[in-house]
C-alpha cells in the first residue's frame, strides 16, 4: 500500500536536472516514508551528491518535483528554502566545517543563523555541548577544524547536522576517505541518532557494508554498541541504486541482493 | 559567433546579478556588523604597510623625475605642485587600487574559492544564511569605506617622499614645497581623488567576490579563480580611470 503523502519524509517526483546542457539527474522519482533510512549507492558521478542538493534545495530542477514532508519544494524562493531546511540536517562529504570558527561556533551557527529554529540565546551552549557530546567531541570546543583529524572533522559536522534536532538528516558519503574503526564509528553514530531520535535518512555511500549495518543493526543504549536487529525494524531501511544520473533501483536489501544486473550486483557483497 | 559571444555575456549578467543583491543587502537584514568591522580591519589596516610603501615611493620617484625637468625651464621649486596634481587626480587613486587588487581581489577570490570548493559555502546555504548578504555585501562595503581613507593616505605619504627628493636632492625649501602642494589642490582635484578609490572598490571587491563564488575544480581552480580576479580587477581599474577622468575633465572648468 502506498503511503500517504503526509507519511513521507521526502518525496522525488520525476525529477531532472543539471549542469550547463548536461544532465545529473533523469526522471529521479522515490519516497521516503518517515523514519525510513535510505542508502543511495552508485558510482562517482551517478548524482548522489547531486540528489542530495536537489532535496535540500541547494539545486534546482530544471523538471519535475521534490516534497519534503509534503511540502513542494520546487519553485521555493532562496528565503522561504531556508525555513524548509530547518528541517533537514546535512553531512557534506568533505565535512564543510567553517575555517574560521571554532568548534563551538560551527555547532552553535545553525542554532543561531536558521530562522526556522527558535533557540534561546541562554540554550545555545547546553544544545551545543549536547551535541559534542554525542558525537564523543565534548572537548574540542575550542579547538579549531584545521586542528581536528578527518574523523574528528566528520564527527563535529555530524553534531552541526543533528544539533537543531531536524527530522530529515542527509549524510553525503559519511565514510568516505576514513579509516574502517573511524568509518564504523561514522555509521555507529548515524545508526544512533536515527534510534535515539527516530529520524528519517538519506545516506550516500560507496561502501555496501555501511547499508548492511543500517539495515540489520540497532543502537544499543545500554553498552553504546551496535546490536542486531529484528525483522520489523529492517523494513525501516531501503536501498537506491544510482547509474549515471538516473535511478535503476528502489527496495529492500533481499530484493537488492537478488538482483541480477551486473552494474547493481557489483555493490553488492553479500555478508557471510 | 553567438555562441562565443554567449560565455562572456552570461559571466557579465551573473557579475551584475551578484552586485545588485549585494547592494540590495545593505537595506537588508540581517546585518553582519562583526563580518564588516573584520574586513574594515583585513582589507583596511592589513593594506596600510603596502600602501605607505607605494605612495611613498611613487611620490619620491615623480619628484625625482619632474624635478629634473622643472629644472630645465628653472622652475624646480613648482615639484611640489605638480607631485600633488598628480599623485590626488591620478596616480594615488589607481596605484592604491592596483596595489589593493593584488592584495584584496586574490585573498577575496582565494577564501571564498577555498569555501565554495570545500562545499562551506552550500553548508552556508544550508544552515540558514544568505552567502552573499554574510560574505559579499561585508566585503564590499569595508572596501568601499577603507579604499578612499587608504587613497588619502598614500596621497599624503607620496606628498611626503616627494618633499624627501625636493628637499635633500634639490635643495627645495620646506615652506616653497608645501605651500605650493597646497594650492595646487582644488576642490575638484579632492572629489576626483575620493570619487575614483570608491568606485574602484567595487571592482575590487565585488570582481574577487564574482569569481571566488563560480570557483570549481578543486584547488587548481582556487588558484586560477584568485589569478583571473587579479587581472580583471587590474585591467578595469586602468579602463575606467581613463573614463573617468575623461568625465572629470569634460565637467571642470579649465
Amino acid at each position: 500500500m502506498k503511503p500517504a503523502p503526509e507519511d513521507l519524509a521526502l518525496r522525488f517526483e520525476d525529477v531532472t536536472m543539471g549542469f550547463d546542457d548536461k544532465p545529473a539527474l533523469e526522471n529521479v522519482s522515490f519516497e521516503l516514508g518517515k523514519g525510513e533510512t535510505g542508502i543511495i549507492v552508485g558510482t562517482a558521478g551517478a548524482g548522489k551528491t547531486v540528489l542530495l542538493k536537489t532535496a535540500m534545495g541547494l539545486l534546482k530542477t530544471w523538471s519535475g518535483k521534490v516534497f519534503v514532508f509534503g511540502q513542494d519544494i520546487t519553485n521555493l524562493s532562496e528565503k522561504e528554502l531556508f525555513d524548509v531546511r530547518g528541517k533537514l540536517g546535512m553531512l557534506f562529504q568533505e565535512s564543510a566545517l567553517f575555517d574560521s570558527l571554532n568548534i563551538e561556533q560551527n555547532v552553535a551557527y545553525p542554532l543561531l543563523n536558521q530562522n526556522a529554529v527558535k533557540c534561546a540565546p541562554n540554550e545555545v551552549r547546553p544544545r551545543v555541548q549536547e551535541a559534542l557530546d554525542f558525537v564523543e567531541l565534548g572537548q574540542t570546543l575550542k579547538r579549531f577544524p584545521s586542528e581536528l583529524s578527518g574523523g574528528m572533522r566528520r564527527r563535529a559536522a555530524i553534531a552541526r547536522a543533528v544539533v537543531t534536532k531536524p527530522p530529515l538528516l542527509l549524510y553525503d558519503s559519511p565514510t568516505a576517505g576514513l579509516d574502517p574503526i573511524t568509518a564504523s564509528t561514522i555509521m555507529t553514530l548515524i545508526i544512533k541518532e536515527r534510534d535515539l531520535d527516530n529520524t528519517s535518512a538519506l545516506v550516500v555511500t560507496h561502501r555496501y557494508q555501511d547499508g548492511n549495518l543500517v539495515a540489520n543493526f540497532r543502537y544499543n543504549p545500554e553498552d553504546g554498541k551496535l546490536a542486531g536487529t529484528k525483522e520489523a525494524e529492517r523494513k525501516r531501511t531501503k536501498f537506491i541504486v544510482m547509474k549515471e544520473g538516473k535511478l535503476i533501483f528502489d527496495g529492500n536489501q533481499q530484493e537488492l541482493e537478488s538482483q541480477q544486473d551486473p552494474y547493481i550486483s557489483k555493490f553488492v557483497k553479500k555478508p557471510n | 559567433m553567438l555562441d562565443t559571444l554567449k560565455g562572456p555575456i552570461q559571466a557579465l549578467q551573473d557579475f551584475f546579478q551578484l552586485a545588485g543583491t549585494a547592494i540590495r543587502n545593505l537595506w537588508r537584514t540581517p546585518h553582519y556588523t562583526d563580518d564588516i568591522l573584520l574586513q574594515m580591519d583585513t582589507i583596511g589596516v592589513g593594506s596600510l604597510p603596502i600602501v605607505v610603501m607605494t605612495g611613498f615611493f611613487s611620490g619620491a620617484v615623480m619628484a625625482l623625475q619632474m624635478g629634473r625637468a622643472l629644472g630645465q625651464y628653472g622652475q624646480t621649486g613648482r615639484t611640489g605642485q605638480v607631485v600633488s596634481i598628480i599623485l590626488v587626480r591620478e596616480l594615488g587613486p589607481v596605484l592604491t587600487a592596483i596595489v589593493m587588487a593584488g592584495r584584496n581581489s586574490s585573498g577575496i577570490a582565494s577564501e571564498l574559492g577555498s569555501m565554495k570548493v570545500t562545499e562551506q559555502i552550500d553548508a552556508m546555504r544550508a544552515l540558514g544564511t544568505d552567502p552573499i548578504q554574510k560574505l559579499v555585501t561585508p566585503r564590499m562595503l569595508a572596501t568601499a569605506i577603507m579604499l578612499p581613507c587608504l587613497t588619502v593616505i598614500a596621497d599624503f605619504v607620496g606628498m611626503f617622499g616627494g618633499f624627501i627628493v625636493g628637499r635633500y636632492i634639490y635643495g627645495i625649501d620646506t615652506h616653497e614645497y608645501w605651500s605650493s602642494t597646497w594650492r595646487a589642490l582644488e576642490w575638484n582635484d579632492v572629489v576626483q581623488g575620493l570619487m575614483k578609490p570608491f568606485i574602484f572598490s567595487f571592482v575590487i571587491s565585488l570582481i574577487g567576490c564574482y569569481y571566488g563564488l563560480r570557483t570549481t575544480g578543486g584547488t587548481q581552480g582556487v588558484g586560477r579563480a584568485t589569478t583571473q580576479a587579479v587581472v580583471a580587477a587590474s585591467v578595469i581599474i586602468f579602463i575606467l580611470t581613463f573614463f573617468l577622468t575623461r568625465i572629470f575633465v569634460s565637467v571642470t572648468p579649465s
